[in-house]
């Protein structure tokens, strides 16, 4: 087929106005990601900056919002973080490697897949019920710190579990076919030849499911946590609060400054997440660059 | 040392003696009745085309093939005269007395020094001085000592594949085996890298008994003593390298070897 003059140049004018009008779409769509996350950016550096100062992050909070600080929910998520931490990452590592390097691929192991993969979709409030039954009520730990610990090792338990998996899928077959050939059993090629390699990619990973974890506050409400605290966590059994839930709180009392307190608690929120993500990030590249030495 | 060609099979001692071995993935039956027996120190070459059950014949050798899931085997290996299969013995044992050198280099992505350290720091060597002689002279076997001695600490990635071969071969001696076992060593080298292992296996037949798989007729007829020629998982002949090259019994063999087919 030969096509001439103003047939084809018809044709290519159609194709160019379909280009067009899908690169408009496509742009369109990420602008009103954009767009959404700087407005809510805007509104709320335009209300919590002036409120986020040095006596904000070393202050308990108050019934007076011009005294009101976050002391107590910072140091209870970061306490929180570092029990969930402990608590989740090696469980979940350990788990994935039984699954990857020792489970016999049958119809058992699958359904356990199927369920983790489930779980981690299950809504955060059911976690936090189940921690409420679980740790509150019949192991009797109260609403404490290591009850919302263990209850936040659960939620993130399934997503650390598959991003473990993955991780450990990336070590190639021939590196565990090698150690074996040297007279290794499963457990030194695990130990010495698969983790070296899957371990960044398992903190990466891992980083993420916490840095999801340190936003929630349904879980921890359903809990029982409290949303006033005027002290600091001072053991595993102490009552404890977060930022989420203290925004919560903020959020909820009718006078308007305390709106600038919940603006100034999303702002350290937010630091508190681009720190964590750019850890992951920072570790990603490194091991990207060892591997490819 | 008298030429492979005025040897026969009866004055060696045996390494392998290999009875009726079947062996299945699932429900593939990937080896049929295979018989033969390996000579020792010698180097004894499998040849035939993809798929044949090459690989599979001598991945059972050192029970490598125990670690696919769906992988069974029957009939007899024995090595020196220990069944291989005993239930009683375990596999790690194996692997240490019958090393193995992979298709692909496949070094760990560690330093050259760690790399050929791995075998004897699992076996609970932990001697600063004792390890530094046993990665020397497993270097120094391997034809890679020269090359790489200065730069011990690098990692292993950075050499070139055939460097990274021999420092597979290099890895596998420092465990101190009696047999080794080469799957395809050469197949993803350059003729250059190819030759220096051909090189090397002259040199490691003194002292060990190897066992070559290979793609290549060229390679099996330059490197080996005994050839075996196998086919849809069968051993359809196997003889000294001359014999087989020169002069086949089995009509199939000749086909092969005069490039009628695979």
């Amino acid at each position: 087929m030969k096509l001439e003059g103003a047939v084809l140049r018809n044709l290519l004018a159609r194709r160019r106005r379909a280009e067009w009008i899908f690169k408009i779409a496509a742009s369109g769509a990420l602008l009103f990601a954009l767009g959404t996350l700087g407005v809510l950016l805007l509104d709320v550096l335009r209300d919590g900056l002036g409120w986020l100062d040095w006596d904000f992050l070393t202050h308990f909070p108050s019934r007076k919002p011009e005294q009101a600080g976050i002391l107590s929910a910072l140091a209870g998520t970061f306490y929180l973080m570092i029990l969930t931490i402990l608590i989740a990452f090696p469980l979940g590592v350990g788990a994935a490697i039984y699954l990857e390097e020792y489970a016999k691929k049958h119809w058992f192991s699958r359904i356990v897949e199927v369920n983790i993969a489930n779980l981690a979709g299950v809504p955060s409030v059911i976690y936090g019920l189940l921690g409420l039954e679980l740790f509150v009520r019949t192991m009797g730990l109260g609403r404490s710190l290591i009850a919302g610990a263990l209850t936040m090792a659960l939620l993130v338990l399934p997503i650390i579990i598959i991003a473990a998996r993955e991780a450990i899928r990336t070590v190639p077959n021939p590196i565990r076919e090698a150690s074996y050939a040297l007279g290794a059993s499963r457990w030194q090629t695990v130990w010495h030849q698969v983790l070296p390699v899957a371990f960044p990619g398992m903190l990466t990973g891992s980083i993420l499911a916490f840095s999801r974890a340190i936003g929630e506050a349904s879980p921890l409400i359903t809990l029982g946590a409290l949303t006033y605290i005027a002290f600091l966590p001072d053991g595993l059994t102490s009552p404890f609060t977060v930022i989420p839930i203290q925004i919560f709180n903020w959020v909820s009392r009718p006078q308007k400054a305390f709106l600038n307190c919940a603006a100034a608690a999303i702002l350290v929120m937010l630091a508190i997440l681009l720190a964590m993500n750019a850890v992951a990030v920072f570790l990603r590249h490194r091991t990207q660059r060892r591997m490819t030495l | 040392m008298t030429p492979a060609t005025v040897e026969t099979q009866e004055e060696l001692t045996q390494a392998f003696a290999i009875q009726g071995l079947n062996s299945w993935y699932g429900s593939f039956h990937a080896l049929k009745g295979v018989s033969m027996t390996i000579p020792e120190k010698r180097v004894t070459a499998i040849i035939g085309p993809s798929g044949c059950g090459k690989s599979t014949l001598i991945r059972c050798l050192n029970r490598i093939n125990d670690l696919i899931p769906g992988f069974r085997v029957e009939g007899q290996i024995a090595f020196k005269g220990q069944n291989l299969y005993d239930p009683a013995l375990d596999p790690i044992q194996v692997r240490l007395q019958i090393g193995m050198v992979f298709q692909k280099p496949n070094p760990f992505p560690k330093s050259i020094y760690d790399n050929v350290a791995f075998g004897p720091r699992l076996c609970g060597e932990k001697d600063r001085s004792k390890l530094d002689a046993i990665v020397e002279e497993s270097l120094r076997k391997a034809a890679l000592w020269g090359e790489v001695k200065e730069k011990l600490k690098q990692s292993a990635l950075a050499l070139s594949g055939g460097q990274q071969q021999r420092l597979c071969i290099a890895r596998t001696l420092a465990v101190g085996p009696e047999v080794l076992l080469l799957d395809e060593p050469c197949s993803a080298l350059d003729p250059i890298a190819t030759a220096k292992i051909e090189e090397l296996l002259m040199d490691l037949k003194k002292s060990y008994t190897v066992v070559l798989v290979t793609h290549n007729m060229q390679q099996a007829a330059r490197a080996s003593d005994y050839t075996g020629f196998m086919l849809l998982g069968e051993l359809v002949e196997f003889a000294l390298t001359a014999k087989i090259f020169t002069n086949p019994t089995n009509s199939r063999t000749e086909a092969y070897i005069t490039g009628r087919f695979g």
